[in-house]
């Protein structure tokens, strides 16, 4: 069973939050098929948010096919992630590598990496969108 | 969804000066709802004018139905930890429990005694001995084991130190996920009801400045920084809530149901906080678009 | 409600029926012991022990402030320090209506109370009935139940007063929503009750009787003579009676003061050295006699308004029936003010 924890300043919505902790969980193996999710109940009892929150994310997770819930029981995992693990995309992960190779020869610093890479994802998450 | 409270225009007045003024409000059941302001906006006010402490001066109140106080059933709905959780001092924790099960129709002993042991609550000792948290523990035990539909906290973890703040919320999480019972509390500490709250009230001065899904609230206002801009030169669909101008730059808080085309604007994220704040500080200005002039205050529901 | 008024109150219950309690034994004690005193002798005051006296003017102490102190100790904060510490939050949370509250707990109270001073007053009306209004010989005595301070402390009026204290001080307390200055304002009201009511309102509760007497040696109990040098005259009554006036008035049933003649009828004080012989004695005594007489003629009469000893007990229910139904007064205010004023 994995425990959640909530970053309160960091400024990403607490469900979110959940929803990213569930995702990471399954792609690193923590949480394989057949799984149960912590309760509603337990999470809330333990990081003291309200449990519409949890119910949220959970729906989420269930609407990306990820998990289900069984009423009564509770919420199981219903597909891995492990898959799509970086064993799968080790051609992507290379080409990265070499990205950041030449953005450090180019002389940029961690931060104008941060922003470079941050600044062209949204703008080509706008595109799209 | 039914609301569990309502009011219509409530108005309190003491002697000369209106705690309380045009409180239109209508906050569904199932719900935790903070009540935030700062000291003297009238949130105890309010509190106590639902749980029947209170009648109000002027307008309609309307709680689970019913009208508060009115009656032992009406009574049994709402339960009520008031500001600094009064308990009788020279009663033990368990004459106290005692009390509850013989003035309470639905009174759940089995489940206070319960919750009363995963505290650690010495049930033979005096209320008076016991510390700030043990004794908010005390007062919210006492207030969700009569089982109501509406348990109202007034400022609940004021006075409490983190450790303690944080364990009250989270056992008063733990009943709003087993039991439903729909919340009302006021703080005015937003860092905590950040976390616990899907709908809020913004009270200042006597008057309820918004009013609305968290969610919503926070994906419907947005704070704007560009160049220096007139308010009457916002478009129309957008109400402004808070502005601040330098010589060069203008940054506004804007509530609109529409988005921000307009690319001279740089939109940055709002979090509760902030939002709250812009409600708190908002200077009283003109408003461009409202036809509730006269009243300099914006009022939005 | 009824658990949870003990509750509050049970501290309070068990020091007053302790007290009670000892008072209850101390008085069982004594009193077969004076009543078989008083069963033997007329004079019984004569033989009171100064233990005795002590008792009995401590007993009329007691129930004099045990109706006040109970009700005002108890009623004052009953509602007051509820509302000054706050814990009305929680009490009118529960699922009690603010006016059954009230009712029980003051209720509760009331019947407390009338136990308690019931009992009090009881045992000691048993334990002073052989002697009040017991005579000495010579002079002195205790008085009669009907004088205005023992019957205040006696029968059933203290029970009275009790509940009238109680359900005063708790609506004081209402009204002012703190325990201190309501148990002042209490006692200051109930004090100026209890002077008004023997002084203004008692008297005329039961129709009383009026006579008018012949002045003559045998009817007058005594003379007095003030700085002013008017002289008057008191009418002697039987014991166990209340004198409610007692005056001279004139052939025509005025009010008036004695003529001025009379006052060379009195017997000149003694001088210095001078010895009082038994001639002299008799010789004012025929003085005193003949102007006596004259009085007679002249048309002068004692008028004199009294209760007599036989009204004592329906005083005392006329009078418990008045303090009862100003509590019901006030009880009734009390209600309609936690209703409509506390919130």
């Amino acid at each position: 069973m994995i425990e959640f924890v909530l970053d309160a300043r960091s400024g990403v919505s607490p469900y979110l939050q959940v929803v990213h902790q569930v995702r990471r969980a399954l792609r690193l193996g923590l949480l394989v098929e057949g799984d149960q999710l912590p309760t509603v109940k337990d999470v809330v009892a333990s990081l003291a948010i309200n449990p519409n929150t949890v119910l949220k994310a959970y729906r989420e997770l269930e609407r990306d096919g990820l998990v289900a819930a069984r009423p009564g029981v509770g919420t199981f995992v219903t597909k891995t992630l492990a898959d799509s693990s970086l064993a799968a995309h080790e051609p992507l992960r290379r080409d990265l590598g070499r990205w950041l190779g030449k953005a450090r020869a180019a002389g940029l610093d961690d931060e104008s990496i941060e922003a470079l890479f941050m600044s062209t994802f949204r703008a080509m998450n706008e595109e799209i969108a | 969804m039914s609301a569990i409270v309502r009011t219509e225009g409530v108005g309190k007045k003491y002697r000369r000066r209106w705690a309380l003024q045009d409180c239109t409000l209508d906050i569904p059941e199932g719900r935790v709802c903070g009540l935030v302001g700062p000291n003297g906006a009238g949130k105890s006010t309010l509190l106590g004018l639902t749980v029947g402490l209170l009648s109000p001066t002027v307008g309609s109140i309307e709680v689970c139905g019913g009208q508060p106080a009115v009656s032992s059933a009406q009574l049994a709905k709402v339960g009520f930890v008031a500001q600094d959780t009064p308990t009788y001092a020279g009663l033990t924790v368990a004459d106290h429990l005692r009390m509850g099960a013989h003035l309470n129709p639905r009174w759940d002993d089995a489940a206070a005694r319960r919750r009363i042991d995963r505290l650690g609550l010495d049930l033979r000792r005096r209320a008076g001995q016991l510390s700030g948290g043990q004794r908010a523990q005390l007062a919210l035990t006492l207030g969700l084991a009569k089982h109501p539909d509406l348990l109202v906290l007034d400022e609940p973890v004021a006075s409490l130190d983190p450790l303690a703040r944080r364990e009250f919320l989270q056992v008063l999480m733990e009943a709003v996920a087993e039991e439903g019972v729909s919340v009302l509390l006021s703080s005015h500490l937003v860092s905590d009801l950040e976390r616990v709250c899907d709908h809020l009230i913004v009270l200042v001065d006597s008057q309820v400045k918004v009013s609305g899904d968290v969610d919503e609230l926070l994906d419907t206002h947005h704070r704007l920084s560009g160049p220096l801009r007139e308010e009457q030169g916002l478009p129309s669909d957008q109400s402004v809530v808070w502005s601040s101008h330098t010589d060069r730059q203008s940054t506004y808080v804007v509530r609109t149901d529409s988005p921000i085309l307009d690319p001279a604007w740089s939109v940055t994220p709002l979090g509760l906080e902030d939002l709250v704040l812009a409600y708190l500080t908002a200077t009283p200005t003109p408003s461009s678009a409202s036809a509730s002039a006269g009243r300099g205050l914006e009022v939005l529901r | 409600m009824i658990w949870m008024s003990w509750r509050q109150a049970r501290t309070q219950i068990v020091a007053v029926l302790a007290l009670v309690g000892a008072a209850c034994i101390w008085l069982a004690a004594t009193g077969p012991a004076l009543a078989r005193l008083a069963h033997r002798n007329t004079y019984v005051y004569d033989l009171l022990s100064r233990n005795d006296r002590l008792l009995f003017n401590g007993g009329i102490a007691v129930l004099a402030l045990a109706p006040a102190v109970l009700g005002i100790f108890w009623g004052g904060p009953l509602v007051a320090r509820e509302l000054e510490t706050g814990t009305y939050r929680l009490a009118w949370n529960q699922s009690v209506t603010r006016r059954r509250w009230l009712a029980v707990k003051l209720g509760f109270a009331v019947a407390a109370t009338v136990v308690a001073v019931g009992i009090l007053t009881l045992a000691i009306t048993w334990w002073a009935h052989p002697i009040d209004g017991a005579l000495g010989s010579r002079h002195g005595g205790l008085p009669s139940r009907l004088s205005p301070i023992p019957f205040a402390m006696r029968g059933i009026v203290p029970i009275a007063y009790a509940v009238f204290a109680l359900v005063l001080a708790t609506l004081v307390g209402l009204v002012l929503r703190r325990s201190l200055p309501a148990m002042a304002v209490t006692l200051a009201l109930y004090a100026f009750v209890q002077i008004a009511v023997p002084l203004w309102v008692r008297p005329h509760l039961v129709p009383s009787t009026s006579t008018t007497t012949v002045i003559s040696a045998g009817t007058i109990d005594g003379l007095s003579m003030d700085d002013a040098g008017t002289i008057t005259l008191s009418t002697r009554v039987a014991p166990g009676n209340w004198v409610l006036t007692d005056q001279t008035v004139d052939a025509h049933g005025r009010p008036a003061a004695l003529p001025t003649w009379f006052n060379s009828c009195l017997p000149p004080p003694p001088g210095p050295g001078q010895a009082r012989s038994q001639a002299g004695a008799v010789t004012s005594r025929g003085t005193l006699d003949r102007c006596l007489t004259r009085l007679d003629r002249a048309g002068y009469r004692q008028h004199v308004v009294y209760q007599p000893a036989s009204h004592f007990w329906p005083l005392q229910w006329v009078e418990t029936s008045l303090y009862l139904a100003g509590s019901a007064l006030l009880c009734f205010l009390s209600f309609w003010w936690i209703r409509h004023r506390l919130a």
